[in-house]
């Protein structure tokens, strides 16, 4: 009998419900986090390489069992399945392997806990003892994959398929063992070939996102990390550069007064003309409230802006495509304008290590509140009371009840109960490890966003993300790409044609662009789809969706606001999480040795 | 509300950081009156050196206090040797930055880092230099910084060309920075002295100080840049205008006039001067005369014209032929004319249109260039037709151009300028005025004539008056003048003043006029005999009209006139 499982809980969470959990710990409720896997944050983690490649190979867990030994009277039950998210999944090498010899001596070498962590892990604030316990153990868990040596590897597997759980008790002793070594990358000349085992001997210095987003420095998320204070577990990188392709070349966007005026690709006429749309869009107007319901390309065609600018306007500020109606992509500029010049000279920030320090910086929000974590603990199903129809208690996968008052779910734990009417939409991925930048300039260091209308017609718009080696996110002397659009078919289908067009793969000989040395492409579920309610579910049980396509996290946030105020009604949204110093802990005031004051949000320069 | 994280109430905090404060005040005040008595007493040690630097870095605006230390530095320099004095004004720096750190804009650091660094034995300036683009990069109109950065370039002979690639690199971040243009301005006409192949007479004369051509198709460029992106930015504007304007007038004798009958010379200067301490020499027919200059109004002292009485009867024969030369020392400018047999009066002017006077204030050496930029600026007036930066930049463009076929345009402009920015629309009529008083003066030249016009053109201003010393009548009626100012007593020519219909209630300009005999002053702002006080000086004047002026409305106007005004014989009222 484990010691949760005596206690009753205000609210039981699974997955990566991180900001609800969060949200529901700061305001004193009793949090259980139970995840089925050995990493948090569920679609939205971010892997090391090696850890990428195990996440590959284990795509599906799940099994069934019968629990009604555990009922009570007037207790009825809901099984829950554990459908997997991802399909199509699709992985290419494009560099050598290097000798094994080499490999096999990097081994054996021991690395310390601090070293694994990163930075990010040792500022874990009091009562996240135990979290810090199951991060460092979710690094230990990384297997290594064999990859065949030369040319690539293609692992497809079925969603449909059912795999037997492969993380089991006995599982534990293997993952155990020593990563890779922390070896200190070297400032290597770029242009030397990074073979595949050096991308995974340096497996480490990659933090790969399964989502492929930016955060809008005035988007829901950035206001929620700073009004909860959340921001204090996070550092953040400016995105320096927007970048598009058009006519077959990367081109950068002149986005602000800066750009605009240093821009060499735009003459005065142009710079004038963009200015002064720029600002006039910024207030609502009579003339533009006529092209309400027209395509926003026709309104800015009307404004004589001139192919340039158009292009500029619709696919890289607006970032909508053709057919967008005027009021869509004029709110979309809006945004993009009002999330400008906050932080940087670009609307977007991406925290530094990747995406998937954000959920885990809720969940230490929400340990540092009293929240409990359990990794790879799965849910088996639900005891609902038959009189009021209200879920009492879940029983997990090692067939323990636990009693709790409210339940929240990953929307795959549901999957089968879903309006059939509604075939799932999905999200085609690719993730790049590149050689060197798309757009070469003065630093090595861009962190660009990168905007491509559809290369053909009905192709998808596709937004890719270029992430250098100070975001914590690549080995240095790399590139790390998010490709990410609406599927139309398979990942692979979507996404190898603009990838073949824009690097140097070896299908594609071309001098001068950067060389793919490793891609990996999937489908994953669009989360936007999702509602929130409407599933037959009992009443105090909620379903939140996985992430969505668009580039913000407004989805998200929104979302979880929303099932926040439906748990708890009176509440606040996770107000500001008070000052080490100002706690005052029973029997004393607080350790005075705090740090008197942090900045809203932490950024590196 | 179990299991909720207490925290301290605000009282408490607030109770909190006041007893904090109370503590540290205490230390502060101990700390300070130690420095005090230990200057008092000439101590000169390690200590007081530490506890200044405590006071300092938390107040780094304690200038006594930096006075102490440098006392203290400069003894230390007579005691240690160089390696120490090395380590001490080492550690000095690393502490200045922690002060700057507190205080960013403070002078006390800032004079005293620039004190160290020149004490420095061994001084690093690349440092110093990295200290500054950090300090600019956080705020890039920080002049304590642009100051110390100054004098480390001087001393570290950064070379000119990578200066103003810095300046490439502030203006590409912030082209709002006037800071950054400004130095951009100093570093141009150094880079063009240095690759001149001029002789050095001639790099010596004001024009050497213009950037060369191909470097200013380069800064029109740039320029443009930033005034199509945001026209409504002034700082590229002031850029654009210094790259468009001349060097200084040379300062000559622009006129020499001389009357028979009142035996006054008149002396015009190109700008004006102060010559009362005997710089000015008047040579009359080859013999040096001792004479007093005097400004044309006491108010003055320093005037673009002088006048001086010569002894009685020197040149009031009418048969006789007089030269005189005036020269002026200072300038080594000299002007000569020569008063012929019969004559009444001489003159000796250089013209204003073959100076090109009024097209100082923006002329490029080349009209094409100047073309090219009007046709930008006007392209750019298109897209933006209400921005006044655009419309001044247009105007003075198209004087610099053409003052005179422009004319119509210009008055548009100035037109649109006054509604656009009605905050400064008396500022526009004023530069109106001058502008069409400048054309009303080239016109004047084109004919020939000693007759200045400019009636109903909305003058509000009167100016270049020191070009008028010749005109004998003068047209000003119909306009908004306020007033006739004392500079108005350089037309030394004048005859007949008509300005009618203006709102002129002070006469102070009408001061020792020789030649004035009629005044009109019809409709206008007179309201008191006072007003009229400077006629008495004008000896000729036999012709007054002051219908329509609220003086007339006086009691015994008439009478108390013809006392005031004895030699005015026509009189209306």
């Amino acid at each position: 009998m484990c010691f949760y499982s005596k206690r009753e809980y205000l609210i039981v969470i699974f997955d990566h419900i991180s900001v609800v959990a969060a949200a529901c710990s700061r305001v004193g409720q009793r949090v259980l986090h139970l995840d089925r896997r050995s990493y948090y944050a569920a679609n939205w983690a971010s892997f090391t390489f090696n850890g990428l490649l195990s996440w590959i190979q284990q795509q599906q867990v799940s099994e069934t069992q019968d629990w009604c030994d555990l009922l009570e009277e007037g207790e009825e039950l809901i099984q829950l399945s554990s459908q997997s998210s991802i399909r199509n999944l699709q992985v290419f090498t494009y560099t050598s392997k290097e000798d094994e010899v080499e490999e096999a001596s990097a081994d054996s070498v021991n690395t310390t806990e601090e070293e694994q962590h990163g930075p990010g892990e040792t500022r874990c604030a009091v009562g996240s003892e135990r979290l810090s316990q199951e991060v460092s153990r979710t690094h230990h868990s990384l297997q290594h994959m064999e990859i065949p040596a030369e040319g690539f590897c293609s692992l497809n597997i079925s969603p449909i398929f059912q795999s037997q759980a492969t993380i089991t008790e006995g599982a534990e002793p293997e993952a155990e063992q020593p990563q890779s070594p922390a070896i200190p990358s070297q400032s290597e000349p770029s242009r030397k070939k990074i073979s595949f085992a050096q991308l995974e001997k340096e497996g480490r210095r990659f933090n790969i996102d399964l989502v492929s987003k930016l955060m809008y420095s005035r988007g829901s998320l950035v206001e929620l990390l700073i009004k909860s204070n959340v921001s204090r577990y996070a550092e953040f990188k400016k995105v320096s550069r927007i970048l598009t392709y058009r006519n077959g070349e990367v081109e950068q966007v002149p986005c602000t007064r800066a750009d605009v005026f240093a821009s060499r690709q735009l003459s005065v006429v142009e710079k004038r003309k963009l200015m002064r749309f720029l600002t006039s869009c910024i207030e609502e107007k009579d003339d533009q409230s006529a092209y309400n319901g027209r395509p926003y390309l026709e309104f800015l065609r009307d404004q004589k802006l001139g192919e340039n600018l158009q292009h500029f306007l619709l696919y890289s500020i607006a970032m909508v495509t053709e057919d967008t109606p005027t009021e869509v992509g004029l709110a979309s500029t809006r945004n993009f304008l009002r999330c400008l010049g906050r932080y940087g000279n670009t609307p977007f920030l991406f925290p530094l290590y990747g995406l998937g320090e954000i959920p885990q910086c809720f969940c230490r929000m929400c340990a540092v509140f009293g929240g409990i974590y359990c990794l790879r603990h799965s849910l088996r199903c639900l005891l609902l009371d038959t009189a009021t129809n209200r879920c009492k208690a879940v029983i997990d996968s090692r067939g323990q009840r636990i009693s709790c008052s409210h339940v929240l779910l990953e929307e795959n734990y549901v999957h089968e109960r879903k309006n059939v009417a509604t075939p799932p939409r999905f999200l085609s991925r690719a993730v790049l490890i590149t050689d060197s930048s798309l757009h070469g300039s003065d630093s090595e260091q861009e962190v660009s966003m990168v905007t491509i209308p559809p290369i053909t017609e009905g192709a998808p718009a596709v937004k890719m993300v270029e992430l250098s080696s100070s975001t914590m996110t690549c080995m240095s002397g790399t590139y790390l790409v998010h490709l990410n659009c609406s599927s139309v078919s398979s990942a692979y289908q979507d996404l190898s044609p603009l990838i073949t067009t824009m690097f140097s793969t070896p299908e594609s000989h071309d001098q001068g662009r950067p060389s793919v040395l490793w891609c990996l492409y999937f489908n994953m579920e669009d989360g936007s789809a999702m509602e929130v309610e409407g599933h037959d579910l009992p009443s105090n049980v909620y379903v939140c969706s996985g992430p969505d396509g668009e580039l913000g996290h407004e989805h998200a946030i929104t979302q979880a606001e929303l099932i926040f105020h439906k748990i708890l009604p009176e509440e606040d949204f996770c107000p500001p999480a008070p000052n080490p110093e100002d706690i005052l802990y029973d029997g004393g005031s607080a350790p005075s040795s705090g740090p008197e004051e942090e900045p809203s949000l932490q950024l590196e320069v | 509300m179990h299991g909720r994280v207490k925290v301290k109430s605000t009282a408490q905090q607030e109770e909190e950081k006041r007893k904090e404060r109370e503590k540290k005040l205490k230390i502060y005040i101990a700390a300070r009156d130690g420095c005090f008595t230990k200057r008092k007493e000439g101590v000169f040690d390690d200590e007081a050196l530490q506890l200044t630097q405590q006071l300092l870095s938390s107040n780094p605006d304690f200038a006594t206090l930096w006075n102490y230390r440098r006392e203290i530095l400069m003894h230390l320099e007579t005691v240690k040797e160089v390696d120490e004095v090395q380590k001490i004004y080492e550690a000095e720096l690393l502490f200045l930055e922690s002060c700057l750190k507190v205080n960013p804009k403070s002078y006390g650091s800032w004079h005293h880092r620039s004190w160290v660094s020149a004490r420095l034995p061994r001084p690093d300036w690349a440092r110093e230099l990295s200290l500054c683009d950090r300090c600019l990069s956080l705020d890039d109109r920080n002049f304590h910084c642009w100051d110390y950065r100054r004098m480390v370039v001087k001393m570290f002979n950064v070379p000119v060309d990578q200066e103003l690639k810095f300046t490439d690199r502030l203006i590409g971040s912030n082209f709002s920075n006037y800071s950054s243009w400004h130095y951009r301005s100093t570093l141009l006409p150094l880079l063009h002295t240095t690759a001149s192949e001029l002789p050095p007479m001639q790099a010596e004369s004001p024009k050497s100080n213009r950037v060369c051509e191909e470097q200013l198709l380069k800064e029109y460029e740039l320029v443009q840049n930033a005034f199509f992106t945001d026209p409504n930015d002034q700082s590229a504007w002031f850029y654009y205008r210094w790259l468009l304007g001349r060097a200084e007038l040379e300062e000559m004798i622009s006129c020499l006039h001389v009357s028979r009958e009142e035996e006054q010379v008149a002396v015009v200067f190109s700008r004006p001067v102060n010559v009362q301490s005997g710089c000015l020499l008047l040579v009359l027919d080859g013999q040096p005369h001792a004479v007093e200059w005097k400004s044309i109004h006491p108010r003055f002292k320093h005037s673009p014209v002088w006048i001086c009485n010569l002894p009685p009867g020197t040149i009031s024969e009418i048969s006789n032929e007089h030269n005189l030369t005036v020269h002026w020392t200072e300038k080594h400018s000299r002007k000569d004319c020569t008063l012929f047999t019969g004559h009444a009066e001489s003159w000796c002017q250089d013209s204003a249109t073959d100076q090109e006077l009024f097209r100082s204030e923006l002329s490029v050496e080349k009209n094409s260039v100047l073309q090219s930029e009007l046709q930008s600026v006007q392209q750019l007036q298109e897209l933006e037709p209400l921005n006044k930066w655009c419309l001044l930049t247009l105007i003075l463009l198209m004087r610099a151009l053409d003052p005179l076929s422009y004319e119509k345009e210009m008055l548009a402009h100035f037109q649109t300028l006054k509604e656009v920015d009605s905050m400064r629309s008396a500022y526009y009529s004023d530069l109106c005025s001058k502008f069409m008083i400048e054309n009303t003066i080239l016109k004047m030249e084109y004919a020939e004539v000693r007759v200045f016009s400019v009636s109903d053109k909305n003058l509000s201003t009167l100016c270049h008056l020191d070009q008028l010393v010749l005109v004998t009548h003068i047209n000003l009626s119909c306009n908004q003048l306020l007033c006739l100012p004392p500079q108005f007593a350089m037309l030394r020519c004048l005859e007949v003043l008509e300005a009618d219909n203006n709102s002129i209630g002070n006469l102070e300009g009408l001061y020792h006029l020789p030649k004035l005999e009629a005044v009109i002053l019809k409709d206008n702002k007179i309201a008191t005999l006072a007003d009229l006080e400077p006629l008495t000086s004008c000896p000729r004047l036999k012709r007054l009209d002051l219908r329509g002026n609220p003086v007339t409305q006086l009691a015994n106007v008439e009478s108390e006139l013809a006392k005031l005004l004895p030699s005015v014989l026509d009189l209306l009222l």
